[in-house]
């Protein structure tokens, strides 16, 4: 969908001012985009690489690595179902099957009326809760077919509970009080060990004998 | 595609074991090169001498002990050190290679047959000399769409890729252009641009040319040949004055590829794309097949036997009229040396003319260029030295040399400042970028030499940042060319009279077109005779071999086209150079063509001016001539013939002996050979440079023809004599041997000189001295500009309108068009949407032409590329002016 709207560009600032470096902040702005949109849009992508000072092919390059951006818009809700062994052996398949069923699509796609996104995923770290489910990155544990269906008849009523929306984050949203940022220095500022720092230059000819 | 380790410096020898056999390595160097030098070769995919080791592909997996127990290394990963002992064909590394070969094998298609690779694909020979011989997969493999375009001329086949790196580091850490990236994860990466912003680098090819599969493909050769039907010879690029070295591949004797080469002198392999896709333009059907000759308002064409007796009966009738000073010649910067010494002595030494100039207009004095004490590009690029650049942007202009600075800031720590017009390429690399009012470079020199002043408007941080880099130590190289055809060269020229005082400093001059320097070497510049001497001061010595010598110093091209639009030109010679395109001051080359009582045209293409000749004679194009040229640095490397020229087209060089001969002047050549034992027997500075040493391998990297140095005048006699022999590839690198070339005849020893073996009676006078820089210290004042008008930048474009892209299928798209740029709020202030039209006036002088926003442009300057498609901004540029100052009105 878009660029950063004037109040996330202004945060996306105040983000980048926390790195030595401003392309150290892409993936927190990979996430500020995705908490606006959804998902992570072309022209999001476009608009950080301007704002760190990188291509937007480094950008979609970072980004497309980790499974949680999701560079192609998903449902208001992305449900994963967990298939990994703990799961599997609890009957996640059968879960899984019950879920395509259910919601009427493949795992890996987007119902019609764009509110569910179905995925099949690795382990979650719930396998003593197994089979499990996420909604929104949000738990359901041990649960059966009948759990399901009333959890997605709740979503479609509108009653989400503590569920946020796709692509909400906490952590990079958090305003920090100017005093308060750790002042990070950049690493070839930092008193990092002589060998390490001075690795790629000829003084490193001495190395072992040069102490940290 | 050899790719063989990069030479160095053995300093710190340390003793390692490969294979059994002790060998001595430099310690720290990368152990599969230290193999390889040693004569074990080690199979790698990703590795690249040329780029940072990644250790991405695994094949280069060898069983290394350095006291802790053998184990499985990357060799390319692994730095030498003292009593290492390293096995590369054990069982073990066997087996790790048959592995490694069958992962990669999982995903690739096996149908070398149909690929473009086939035949010289790593991979597959790799897979033959080191895999498993069969494949245990059966399973379907992983499909892309293919191929698909990641830019203008390079395609991509993500089935193929095996994900060494090699492109996307290429693009990233040498180029500087990451546009093209891993995309994904796992078994699913892939390399890919950014939707709509495809790899539109200058330097894409070289992509093609190291990746070791075929993944990658080029337009101008997808499909064209197999390998084993190519034949290739070593040459040198003469689409800019880098001189790239390169081979040339053709087939049934059409060229069909250019790769680079890796000259560790120069280009290092690379190449950029105009050089390396630009060979179309020679196989093009627009190329002249035969001369012509104007009959009514038509060029038709005619036998060659009349061609020449035309263009000889035209050259004599101006001769009888207006004697030598009324015949002139422009152009030869597209000559190879043989060719520019053979015009120079049927101009200059028969028919005793010195209007004789191989730059249009564009370029600097002669005599700056060949005066100054001079640097190579690795001098330039010496780790931790400070660069001072003025000049056109090096992207644009000389790319490649653009990636050696890039290379020599980003990696090397070297230091750079900028003074430019307008923000470049280098800006972002620099440690002082100075933005300088157009034409003021010399007041910004003066300021960062300690002088204060208003430092010609830069900013102010700027200029105390480049005291600081100049105060440091390491060897200052500046770097000087034109930035902008919209300044004479009396503004560079008075910069680099306040650089010339620098301890030490050497100059690179940044020539642009082509062999522009080998014409000027050649004597292609008025005042001036072959091998760097003054015609004042070598007419002796030129007389004795030459028939006749001009009597005066003649006009350079502005001159010339001045006294043609005069009416006092008889004969104008356009030797492959098209002054209504490329000469700064489009106005006044029309009406000096229009003045010229007859124009003599010499060019593989019918250009603009040629449109008016009278005569026009076919001349032959890169790859179908054999000599040499001579890089922007004096380095002296050969071309070679690989096909036919077209048609009847002749070598320019055989033209100038045919219309001596027509004219009553046999020049007395047989071939090039002879042509340059000649200039190699009269050039004070060419002596070491044979044709014999120059066809030596361990030569490859080309002879420098050593300039006169500082140091040199200062240097005790016997210095000269003991490297005088010293004639090897060695001291034609090293300019600090500089001292060693005879030519250095400060000491006016005529036993010193490159001794003519066949010229009786040379003996009796002495060489000329090389010249020498002396600066002039002219006042030059530049007037300020009003507040209404907008200062010009006429700047190189890459991609510009010349024959070589416009006349290369493949590229020609990539000509850009004439755009003028502004400063975003200079831009606001007139109020129109980008892209339309404004007009654009320097007096009578005017111009429609598309406007754009870019912040690159500082306020109060306006920017556009020189001989672009679409309006020509050199209608605007009176060459006699300082500065040209230009109004903008936005049309109604
Ligand atoms: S396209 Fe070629 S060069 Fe690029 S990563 Fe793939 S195999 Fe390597
Ligand atoms: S930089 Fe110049 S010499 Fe090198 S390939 Fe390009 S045009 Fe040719
Ligand atoms: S296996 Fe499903 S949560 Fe661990
Ligand atoms: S060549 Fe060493 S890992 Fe690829």
């Amino acid at each position: 969908m878009s660029r950063f709207t004037r109040e996330n560009e202004l945060l996306a600032r105040e983000i980048i001012a926390r790195y030595p470096r401003p392309k150290s902040a892409t993936i927190p702005l990979c996430h500020l985009a995705q908490e606006q949109d959804g998902f992570l849009a072309e022209d999001a992508m476009r608009h950080i690489s301007e704002l760190v000072g990188i291509t937007a092919a480094e950008v979609r390059g970072t980004a497309s690595f980790y499974e949680m951006f999701k560079l192609k818009p998903v449902g208001k809700y992305l449900i994963n179902v967990c298939t990994n062994i703990s799961c599997q052996l609890l009957g996640g398949e059968e879960l899984l099957e019950h879920a395509e069923q259910s919601l009427g699509i493949r795992s890996g796609s987007t119902t019609e009326d764009g509110l569910f996104t179905l995925e099949d995923v690795e382990c979650i770290a719930a396998c003593t809760e197994a089979p499990a489910c996420q909604v929104n990155y949000r738990y359901f544990n041990t649960v059966s077919n009948e759990q399901f269906d009333s959890l997605v008849e709740d979503l479609r009523a509108g009653r989400n509970g503590e569920i946020p929306d796709h692509g909400t984050l906490g952590r990079v949203r958090q305003h920090i009080e100017p005093g308060q940022v750790a002042n990070i220095t950049a690493p070839e500022q930092q008193s990092e060990p002589g060998w390490f720092r001075d690795r790629n230059t000829a003084a490193a000819a001495e190395q072992g004998e040069v102490s940290s | 595609m050899s790719e063989a380790p990069k030479p160095i410096v053995v300093d710190q020898p340390v003793t390692i074991t490969v294979n059994g056999a002790a060998i001595q390595a430099q310690k720290g160097d990368l152990l599969i090169d230290a193999c390889e030098r040693a004569g074990t070769y080690i199979p790698r995919f990703c590795y690249h001498p040329r780029m940072n080791p990644v250790g991405m592909c695994r094949m280069c997996l060898v069983d290394v002990d350095t006291g802790r127990g053998p184990a499985l290394q990357p060799s390319c990963m692994l730095e030498c050190s003292e009593g290492m002992t390293v096995d590369t064909e054990n069982e073990k590394v066997k087996k790790a290679q048959d592995g490694v070969l069958e992962f990669l094998l999982i995903n690739h298609p096996l149908d070398c047959p149909v690929c473009d690779k086939g035949g010289e694909c790593p991979l597959q020979d790799t897979t033959v000399g080191y895999g498993p011989g069969e494949s245990r997969w059966v399973e379907e493999k992983r499909h892309y769409e293919k191929p698909i375009a990641i830019s203008e001329t390079v395609q991509l086949d993500r089935e193929r890729c095996i994900l060494c790196d090699r492109c996307t580091r290429f693009a990233d850490e040498v180029a500087g252009d990451p546009l093209i990236h891993f995309m994904g994860r796992g078994a699913n990466t892939e390399v890919n641009t950014f939707p709509d912003e495809p790899f539109a680098s200058y330097f894409s090819g070289n992509t093609v040319q190291i990746c070791p599969v075929g993944a990658l493909t080029a337009k101008p050769y997808r499909f064209k040949a197999r390998p084993w039907d190519l034949e290739e010879v070593a040459s040198t690029c003469t689409d800019c004055a880098v001189g790239c070295s390169v081979t040339v591949q053709s087939s049934r004797d059409e060229v069909l590829r250019i790769n680079g080469v890796d000259n560790d002198a120069v280009n290092w392999g690379w190449l950029c794309d105009k050089g390396r896709f630009g060979f179309e333009a020679i196989g093009s059907p627009d190329r002249l097949q035969g001369p012509l000759e104007l009959h009514g308002d038509d060029l038709v064409a005619i036998h060659w036997s009349d061609a020449v007796a035309k263009a000889a009966a035209l050259i004599s009738e101006g001769l009888r009229s207006g004697g030598p000073q009324g015949l002139a010649v422009i152009g030869g910067a597209r000559l190879t040396n043989e060719a520019a010494y053979a015009w120079t002595k049927l101009i200059k030494g028969a028919l005793g003319s010195d209007n004789v100039d191989a730059q249009l207009g564009d370029g600097l004095p002669a005599e700056l260029v060949l005066g100054l004490p001079g640097a190579t590009i690795n001098e330039a690029c010496t780790p931790g030295g400070t660069i001072i650049y003025l000049g056109p942007d090096p992207k644009e202009a000389l790319p490649t040399l653009f990636l050696r600075l890039r290379h020599a800031i980003v990696e090397d720590g070297a230091r750079l400042i900028e003074l430019t017009s307008t923000e470049s390429s280098l800006t972002n690399l620099a440690a002082a970028s100075l933005l300088v009012r157009p034409g003021e470079t010399a007041s910004a020199v003066r300021a960062i030499r300690g002088g204060g002043g208003d430092a010609g408007g830069a900013d102010v941080e700027q200029v105390r940042r480049a005291i600081d880099v100049l105060s440091g130590d390491g060897p200052v190289t500046v770097l000087i060319g034109r930035t902008s055809a919209a300044e004479s060269p009396q503004t560079v020229v008075a910069a680099a009279e306040e650089l010339m005082t620098l301890d030490g400093v050497r100059f690179l001059p940044l020539l642009p077109r082509s062999n522009v320097r080998g014409a000027l070497e050649a004597g292609m510049s008025p005042g001036l005779l072959p091998g760097r001497v003054r015609r004042s001061e070598a007419a002796a010595w030129f007389g004795q071999a030459w028939p006749t010598i001009p009597q005066a110093d003649g006009l350079d091209t502005a001159g010339i086209l001045a006294a043609a639009a005069a009416g006092k030109i008889d004969t104008l010679i356009l030797l492959g150079a098209d002054p209504l395109a490329d000469f700064v001051d489009r106005e006044l080359a029309e009406r000096a063509l229009t003045g010229a009582r007859s124009v003599i045209v010499v060019d593989p293409f019918l250009n603009e001016s040629a449109r008016r000749a009278n005569v026009v004679l076919a001349s032959s194009a890169f790859g179908e001539v054999s000599g040499t040229v001579t890089n922007i640095e004096g380095r002296v490397q050969r071309v070679t013939q690989k096909v036919t020229p077209p048609g009847t087209a002749r070598a320019d060089w055989e033209l100038a002996c045919d219309l001596g001969e027509a004219l009553g002047h046999d020049l007395n050549f047989d071939g090039v050979e002879a042509i340059w034992a000649e200039f190699q027997d009269l050039s004070p500075v060419h002596a070491e440079l044979s044709l014999e040493a120059l066809e030596d391998p361990a030569n490859i990297d080309g002879l420098l023809a050593v300039a006169p140095t500082e140091v040199q005048s200062e240097e005790p006699l016997d210095s000269a004599t003991d490297s005088a022999d010293d004639s090897d590839g060695a001291s034609a690198e090293d300019p600090s041997d500089a001292v060693a070339d005879p030519a250095e005849s400060e000491v006016g020893d005529a036993a010193q000189v490159a001794e003519p073996e066949e010229t009786d009676g040379l003996e009796l006078v002495s060489s000329p001295d090389v010249l020498r820089y002396v600066a002039a210290n002219d006042q030059v004042v530049i007037p300020a500009t009003d507040a209404y008008a907008f200062r010009l930048v006429a700047r190189p474009d890459l991609y510009d309108g010349g024959t070589l892209l416009s006349h290369s299928p493949s590229s020609a798209s990539l000509v850009k068009e004439a755009v003028l740029t502004l400063n975003p709020l200079d831009f606001e202030k007139l109020g129109v949407t980008t892209g339309a039209a404004v007009r654009v006036s320097n007096g009578a002088r005017s111009i429609l032409i598309p406007v754009e926003p870019s912040a690159s442009v500082p306020r109060g300057v306006a920017a556009c590329g020189v001989n672009l498609s679409g309006v020509a901004v050199s209608r605007l540029i009176d060459s006699s002016s300082l500065v040209t100052d230009v109004r903008i009105e936005v049309q109604a």
